[in-house]
């Protein structure tokens, strides 16, 4: 990826290996020894690290793809027997139900992921910008906006879960018996309202962290800038829009990819609010996946479906970053 | 892209910014009630339902208890440990939490800093563990636990510190790639005067990065602790009963004769209560990031 | 130069995969000694959460493991693990064979269980030491593993379904008699039926509650999960027909609120308590009842009905097996004091003290005739155990099964509640799809 490395223009950036001139040569003796070598030293604790716990597992775990490891084997996998592509041939032939329910699971949950990180960031942004500036409550609305953050997931999930029960739920108790909307009691743990459900409840765990990382980003911004822009005569909205949403820009780079990632891969939220089977509209892929490898032992294709929504996300990913660095050099 | 340019001359005059426009009030009122209500509600039925009686919690709800009860505050710590519980989530998370952040620091210092071979393999290849679903290499990441225990004696299954690298590691790509956007975002002229006034490449991050960047630094805090104090999965299979941490703990209030929902509503809010007001404390150092930036 | 750092991260990657997987096959192998005795005074026991909570179950059986050291001289070091965690943790005992000596397993788990092989097969000269198997009641044992191999483990506390009615709501109906069969169970749920209660509650959203009673219905028009080969045969005719008369109670006879369609934390037993359901298919209710400020005296309990007329093939099942077994981790490194302890688990005191605290019945036979055992309740779940009770398939597949059955069933539910007509075709449907995930289910 050297194009992408070039487009950033990194002049001003300390150089180790050019130390300023004024140094003792002791001095540069130690700066060359940790020069080149520094970088590595930096970043070794965190590669070991993943090494370990990610990077390791995550190959045994892609080479469990292609064996088929069942209650069999599981015990001792040397017995496994070899299964070739078998596993990723079960998973992607979309004429047999195991391909079907993968590629419906798989749809359902790019279009939940989009909608739950699209609404977490709008609202993060929102909340973030309205509450850049003072105002009496500001403190406790910060507060309060974090609290669903601070919640166990199990806690907030199972609270949710609660009040959306058809029968004895405060939503169905709102809007039914209070505002007589409607006359029927909706179900919203089951068909189509569970969609809606599952984005609702991830959206109230997940948009505290864009506020909380916009909030953050936003005190980064000089106000200077505000104070230049307050002199050319630009009013409120437009300082908002010309120099708060510029700036954030690399803030949101990162946290709309994690957002992202975080939520297509989340298997705390629905695996509380569905239980082990989540309904047919609500059916995320990791939950899919689980109940596809660790609920009925069929760890092989399990593995397999991992590995090909790894491969998905990578491209995704990808593309996502070069289009935005493309995107950042522009601006 | 706009940043500060080497205006480092205060501009700062005492003169008051211009009033917000009305239309400008209006939004913030409705758009942060709104949210309010939207945070609120959850957390309402919350406090309400740990004050009713379980036989009210599990009939139509009601916006007010029939009869206030604060018995499910006291049966929570006899139904099951929850003082160890949480005593067991809060060692983990802040072990993982300190040294995730630690570590991601200098990783992160490195990427933002150095341009050195391998520097993109790294951070993507990082990333790319957050892509992996859990479920996966949960079993892998177990048995070379198990495998560690059996060679060389350190016990990673069921304790704790198995627990804290696993979710250090969990945070770590995130902390890594937030923390790179927030260092990036810091003028390299600041680490450069640090470098010309003596101090070496890691004085620098410690004397000018860091500071520059406490409210990335809290941010990310806060993302590791709340993944570590989240977690369900791994922790179902990697703690035992005495490590038990308050994420999978909780689900004990569901037995298999009841379910105990006040008590669950009271349990979560009691084990909350610390958190929230960490955050509260936090808030203050947020705000504080604001000076820091002033050294600009 | 590019080329020669992606060789070498290649390199790298392949060398850390093939070293992992080492590590990963040598997982079980580097631990699982052969099992034996290297530990003699110790044993740890993993319970499954059988009361009000982890703490009340370690109060209910501290006592009886300090019993058991003071007889023994081994200590038993006890962990109670909720069922959300058990087979998680089950699973990776399994994978890396570092486990308990002995645990407590779901009973329908037993033939999964035993085709990893990481459980000590009760093979007869095992048997011997525990007692023999004579003791256990027959039904209970047959639910411990695939049919013609030794069991993989041995029951300790057994339950069965019943059909608990409020007798007060019956009387108000002018019902004498609870439903012996499904004809009268529809004609009395709808006259039960209004003013904002139901004849029956299920639990629709769990797929385990779905399946028991899928199962059951099915045993009842002569249907078989499994063909004699081993082969899933979900989607047969009788099959069918049991699936929807089941799902039709709500669908067609409207006899369940549709809001059942969502229950799966035991709201059905508190709508039960609570007077907004006449009936429930239960197994051993009575503790949970208890505690939801119902009265024994008001309620009756039957067993669960069965056809007017026998289809053919069909059988007279009223009940899954249910229970809970008792197992040894082969890897264990005290095989006789393991053994020892599921002696005196299963031995005929111990079994009155626990079962009659858990409101179960044992399942071996010396233990009866405490009066504990001889309520109208476990008379009747008694009896169904002994005469009308059948194991769920004790086939590997079965955890497969149950997910994939019991969760079309919860869909059909959902279907029936939000209005979606459930037919023939439809029912069909769901269990084909149910088939076809399984392996070997094509065609």
């Amino acid at each position: 990826m050297p194009a992408a490395a070039k487009v950033r223009p990194r002049a001003d950036h300390p150089r180790p290996v050019a130390p300023p001139p004024r140094e003792r040569p002791a001095r540069r003796l130690t700066a060359r020894l940790r020069g080149p070598a520094l970088p590595y030293l930096l970043i070794l604790p965190a590669l070991a690290l993943e090494l370990l716990i990610h990077i390791v597992p995550m190959a045994v775990g892609i080479g469990m793809s292609f064996l088929e490891l069942t209650q069999f084997s599981i015990r001792d996998w040397t017995t496994a027997p070899g299964a070739g592509l078998d596993n990723y041939r079960l998973a992607i032939d979309f004429n047999a139900p195991v391909g079907q329910e993968l590629l419906h699971s798989f749809w359902i949950t790019c279009a939940y992921t989009l909608l739950s990180v699209g609404l977490s960031w709008l609202l993060g942004t929102a909340a973030a910008v309205l509450t850049q500036g003072p105002f009496p409550g500001r403190g406790l609305l910060r507060t309060l906006f974090l609290v669903p953050y601070a919640l166990p997931v199990y806690a907030a999930v199972i609270t949710w879960s609660f009040l959306l029960q058809r029968d004895n739920g405060l939503l169905n108790h709102v809007i039914v018996d209070q505002l007589h909307l409607t006359h029927d009691r909706p179900f919203w743990l089951l068909g189509g309202n569970s969609f809606f459900a599952i984005v609702v409840v991830s959206v109230w765990r997940s948009w505290p962290f864009a506020f909380l990382a916009l909030t953050a980003a936003l005190q980064n911004i000089p106000r200077d800038l505000y104070e230049a822009a307050a002199l050319d005569g630009a009013g409120m909205w437009q300082q908002i829009r010309r120099i708060t949403l510029p700036s954030l820009r690399p803030v949101n780079q990162v946290l709309l990819l994690v957002l992202f990632l975080w939520t297509f891969n989340d298997f705390n939220t629905p695996y509380v609010l569905f239980g082990r089977s989540a309904p047919a509209e609500a059916d995320l892929i990791s939950i899919h996946i689980y109940e596809s490898s660790f609920v009925t032992w069929n760890f092989g294709t399990g593995s397999a479906m991992s590995v090909l929504l790894l491969l998905f996300l990578l491209v995704v990913t990808a593309g996502y970053l070069l289009a935005t660095r493309r995107r950042t050099a522009d601006a | 892209m706009p940043r500060p340019t080497a205006s480092r001359t205060p501009t700062r005059t005492a003169r008051s910014p211009m009033a917000p426009p009305r239309a400008f009030l209006w939004t913030r009122r409705i758009v942060l009630t709104l949210l309010a209500v939207f945070t609120l509600a959850p957390l309402y039925v919350m406090v309400s339902s740990s004050l009713k009686p379980l036989g009210d919690v599990q009939s139509r709800f009601t916006w007010w208890p029939s009869t206030f009860t604060v018995r499910p505050y006291l049966d929570i710590w006899d139904t099951v440990p929850l003082a160890d519980y949480f005593v067991n989530s809060l060692i983990v998370s802040v072990s993982a939490t300190v040294l995730s952040v630690a570590v991601a620091v200098f990783a992160a210092y490195a990427i933002s800093r150095y341009r050195f071979r391998g520097r993109r393999v790294f951070s993507v290849a990082v990333l790319s563990t957050q892509m992996f679903p859990g479920i996966l290499f949960l079993l892998p990441l177990f048995l070379i636990f198990v495998n560690i225990g059996n060679t060389t004696g350190i016990a990673l299954y069921g304790s704790r510190a198995g627990l804290i690298i696993t979710y250090l590691t969990f945070s770590l790509p995130f902390s890594v790639w937030m923390l790179v956007g927030y260092f990036d975002s810091i003028p390299r002229d600041l680490d450069e005067a640090a470098l010309v006034d003596g101090n070496g490449p890691i004085g620098a991050l410690f004397r000018v990065v860091v500071p520059a960047a406490v409210p990335g630094i809290v941010a990310v805090s806060v993302y590791a602790f709340m993944t570590a104090w989240g977690e369900v999965l791994f922790a179902s299979v990697m703690t035992n009963d005495t490590t038990r941490t308050l994420a999978v703990g909780l689900q004990g209030y569901a037995t298999q004769t009841d379910v105990y929902w006040n008590q669950v509503m009271a349990a979560s809010l009691v084990v909350s209560l610390p958190v929230v007001a960490g955050f509260l404390l936090l808030q203050r150092y947020l705000v504080a990031g604001l000076t820091a930036g002033a050294v600009k | 130069m590019r080329r020669t750092w992606t060789r070498k991260l290649w390199t790298a990657a392949t060398a850390t995969a093939l070293v992992a997987g080492a590590a990963a096959c040598g997982g079980g192998s580097a631990t699982s000694s052969a099992g034996g005795n290297g530990s003699p005074k110790t044993l740890t026991y993993w319970a499954s959460n059988q009361g009000a909570g982890l703490e009340a179950d370690k109060a209910i059986l501290t006592p009886e493991l300090k019993k058991f050291e003071k007889r023994t001289g081994i200590k038993v070091k006890l962990e109670v693990v909720p069922w959300s965690d058990l087979l998680n943790r089950i699973l990776a005992a399994t994978t890396s064979g570092q486990g308990p000596d002995v645990l407590n397993i779901g009973n329908t788990w037993s033939a999964s269980l035993q085709a990893t092989g990481a459980l000590l097969p009760f093979d007869d000269k095992v048997m011997e030491r525990i007692g023999g198997k004579d003791r256990f009641v027959a039904n209970a044992l047959a639910a411990a593993g695939a049919e013609g191999r030794p069991p993989a483990a041995v029951p300790l506390y057994s339950l069965a379904y019943g059909l608990y009615y409020n007798k007060k709501l019956f009387k108000e109906a002018g019902i004498d008699a609870p439903p012996a069969t499904w004809d009268e169970l529809v004609a009395d749920g709808k006259k039960l039926t209004g003013h904002g209660r139901w004849g029956l509650a299920v639990e629709g959203a769990s797929y385990t509650e779905n399946v028991h009673h899928a199962f059951v219905l099915g045993q009842q028009q002569g249907a078989r999960p499994f063909t004699p080969e081993g082969r899933p045969a979900f989607d047969s005719p009788q099959q069918v027909t049991a699936v929807k008369d089941f799902v039709d109670l709500m669908a067609k006879d409207r006899i369940v609120n549709p809001g059942n369609a969502e229950y799966a934390n035991q709201q059905s037993v508190t709508d039960f308590a609570r007077g907004k359901a006449a009936m429930l298919m239960w197994q051993a209710a009575t503790s949970s009842l208890k505690k939801q400020g119902m009265d024994a005296a008001d309620y009756g309990i039957a067993p669960v009905p069965l056809p007017a007329k026998t289809p053919p093939g069909g059988k007279q099942v009223t009940s899954m097996v249910a229970g809970i077994n008792l197992a040894v981790f082969k890897n264990t490194d005290n095989r006789d004091g393991a053994l020892k302890f599921v002696k005196f688990m299963t031995g005929k005191d111990e079994q009155r003290i626990l079962n009659k605290t858990y409101g179960s019945m044992p399942p071996v036979t010396d233990a009866y005739g405490d009066p504990a055992f001889e309520t109208p309740e476990l008379k009747t779940l008694r009896k169904v155990l002994a005469d009308s009770a059948a194991p769920l398939p004790q086939v590997p597949q079965e955890s497969q099964y149950e997910t994939l059955v019991g969760n079309a069933v919860k869909k059909l539910f959902a279907d029936a509640a939000s209005g979606h007509p459930v037919t023939e075709s439809s029912v069909k449907a769901e269990l084909t799809k149910a088939k076809q995930q399984m392996p070997g289910g094509k065609g």
